[in-house]
């Protein structure tokens, strides 16, 4: 499969006006996504898996954010330096990107068919009943019900669960090659939750679209990634196949992360926890990011960064000491 | 029985006449009856809208319900003095889901837990400094920290504080409305870790109100189901998880693993509740009978409920 978005050792940094301090939001991620792959990123809050989605974006809030590393390639080209035309080229035509709040990213002064129109008409230069006409086709194919309806309806008259599809709807509208999807599914309820995933994972299948699907959410990457990668304190901490992490985990932080699941089939047990919390980007971090909270720290982790090794499957761990499985 | 909720019905206006008389109403909890043993955890799942957090708040007095009853030790909660209501409420206490928003911003610590032992009058004042010491180490925190604020918690830590403030007053059963929900995994651990340890510790009950299947049954003794205000499943959470009989609970379970669910739409709007089942706008099992009939809680067996007629063939 031929490569669509590759991010090599990028590098945000964060400054703090007040102090001039200098914080380090990402510390070198390299990512790779092929066309028409799932990939899911994954992490607990604060670890950087939002700030990687806005990089590749080029939206990051700058300043106080600028990135200080690194490139992204997207369709071969160097994306990191472009102006701001040329991102509206791209933004919403080749990449598509559903936030995590869908209520809040829908602008409450349009119908939800103008907003889909909209990009229509610009990236694809549609006539207004030519772009009424797809807007209807998208709802239809989001599997809302009554689209004629809803195309005229404001966004404060729907549920979040629809106001999720109509978002999506505009995210795929111009057949975008890569969709980022930014915790989509956290603001809905469980149901309506395993409904939008399908449903996302559907249209990469039909239109061969390549997903980056950003979480916090272990359960629901399961059945819906060809990949996963393991983000803490913005590195990488292991990526692999579904089977890889979940069945053969080899990283500490990933280990803690799934035994921190609770189950009904581990009543009566302690869970693992974590301890400690995610260190601040104004931390300067010596040795292993994860060695302050690993429970199987050792001298050499405090001093020494590991590095990211990638065995001959294709499963990466960044740890001196993986768990042999 | 420690507490009993007899057939509670809680309505809220939703609309008002001219003369501001309510026109329509929300049926947030209809018609819901459960008991709760001492030192048992029982769960309540569901999703957003489904009337969970009003069952909980009418259980610890937030809120009146507008039909039925709710019993504390087998008192009517409506019927008691004013003095009598105060004593049993303090065994009643409950912890909110949101950290941020409800520990007083202004308030040290020390403070925040000292109000309760002073406005139930417990134990002496001079031992009262020492008890919240205590209560601070019980619940993971140390004694230095009860001279901060909120603001200088973490989410997680912050929820160890609001147990701690339940368990200041010394109580029966403890209202959990979503206390891991806004945590991340590693954190909503240890805060799990320290429920089960006071819940065998001190036989403290558990009413454990969560949109995760998952979690409630991690926690729970029994689970409770719950749908557009009514419940569709009751039971032990063995029977209830492993062998689950309304189709909801199955695809709660489900989506709650992670896998995809075969099921239609979206939950419908509380204001205007399906006339028979609350689930059938949904369901794939549906059928005529299910439109028109009132589904009533059968038994599958002891202890055991489910709100669907055709649950043996599902």
């Amino acid at each position: 499969m031929s490569e669509l978005l590759s991010i090599q050792n990028l590098e945000v940094s964060l400054k703090n006006p007040l102090n001039d301090k200098q914080g380090r939001v990402l510390r070198g991620i390299s990512l790779k996504l092929d066309k028409g792959q799932r990939v899911a990123l994954v992490g607990e809050s604060g670890c950087g898996k939002s700030m990687t989605a806005l990089s590749i974006l080029s939206l990051l809030p700058q300043p106080p954010m600028e990135i200080t590393g690194g490139t992204i390639r997207f369709k071969d080209r160097d994306i990191s330096h472009l102006t701001r035309e040329e991102w509206e080229a791209i933004r919403g035509k080749d990449i598509g990107i559903v936030f995590q709040d869908p209520i809040t990213s829908l602008n409450p002064v349009f119908t939800v068919g103008i907003q889909i129109e909209e990009t229509l008409r610009k990236h694809l230069g549609l006539s207004k009943p030519e772009a009424r006409q797809s807007a209807l086709n998208l709802l239809t194919q989001m599997g809302l019900p009554d689209p004629a309806r809803v195309i005229d309806q404001y966004p404060h008259q729907l549920s979040g669960g629809m106001c999720q599809r109509v978002m999506i709807a505009i995210a795929v509208a111009c057949g975008p090659a890569l969709l980022i999807a930014d915790e989509p599914t956290t603001a809905l309820d469980v149901t309506v939750q395993a409904q939008i995933l399908d449903l996302v994972f559907k249209l990469t299948q039909q239109n061969k679209m390549a997903v980056l699907l950003i979480t916090h959410d272990l359960r629901i990457v399961k059945g819906h990634a060809d990949r996963v990668v393991i983000l803490y304190a913005g590195e990488v901490m292991e990526e692999g196949t579904p089977n890889d992490i979940f069945e053969h985990a080899q990283h500490p932080y990933t280990e803690g992360l799934l035994a921190s699941m609770p189950q009904f089939d581990s009543r009566g047990h302690d869970l693992a926890s974590i301890g400690g919390v995610v260190p601040s980007p104004f931390e300067s971090l010596m040795g292993c990011a994860f060695s302050g909270r690993c429970s199987k720290v050792k001298e050499k982790c405090r001093v020494e960064k590991p590095t990211f090794v990638v065995n001959e499957t294709g499963h990466g761990v960044r740890c001196f000491y993986p768990s042999e499985k | 029985m420690l507490l009993s909720v007899r057939k509670i019905v809680k309505e809220f206006p939703v609309q008002r006449g001219l003369l501001g008389t309510p026109t329509a109403f929300l049926k947030a909890v209809n018609d819901v009856s459960f008991d709760v043993e001492a030192g048992e955890v029982v769960g309540v799942v569901g999703e957003s809208g489904c009337g969970k957090s009003t069952v909980g708040k009418c259980i610890v007095g937030l809120h009146e319900p507008t039909q039925g009853q709710v019993l504390w030790n087998n008192k009517d909660s409506v019927l008691l003095k004013k003095d009598e209501k105060r004593d049993i409420r303090r065994e009643f206490q409950m912890v909110f889901q949101n950290p941020f928003s409800s520990l007083n911003p202004r308030q040290k610590i020390k403070d925040v837990l000292l109000e309760p032992l002073e406005v139930h009058s417990l134990l002496k004042p001079s031992e009262r400094l020492t008890f919240v010491k205590e209560l601070m180490i019980r619940v993971g925190l140390s004694e230095t920290d009860l001279l901060k604020y909120p603001h200088e918690f973490s989410g997680g830590q912050r929820q160890r504080i609001g147990i701690a403030r339940a368990l200041a007053c010394q109580p029966s059963l403890i209202v959990l409305d979503e206390p891991v929900s806004s945590l991340d995994v590693s954190v909503q651990a240890s805060i799990l870790n320290l429920l089960v340890k006071l819940n065998q510790d001190q036989k403290i009950g558990y009413l454990f109100i969560s949109h995760d299947l998952q979690v409630v049954g991690y926690i729970s003794n029994r689970v409770l189901v719950m749908y557009l205000g009514k419940v569709v499943e009751e039971g032990r959470v063995e029977q209830v998880l492993q062998n689950p009989k309304h189709p909801y609970t199955q695809v709660l379970l489900k989506a709650s693993k992670g896998s995809s669910v075969a099921l239609k739409g979206e939950s419908s709007n509380p204001v205007n509740a399906p006339q028979g089942c609350p689930f059938s706008a949904r369901c794939l099992y549906v059928e005529d009978q299910c439109l028109t009939q009132k589904q009533e809680l059968l038994e599958v067996e002891n202890r055991w409920q489910v709100a669907c007629w055709k649950w043996r063939e599902i």
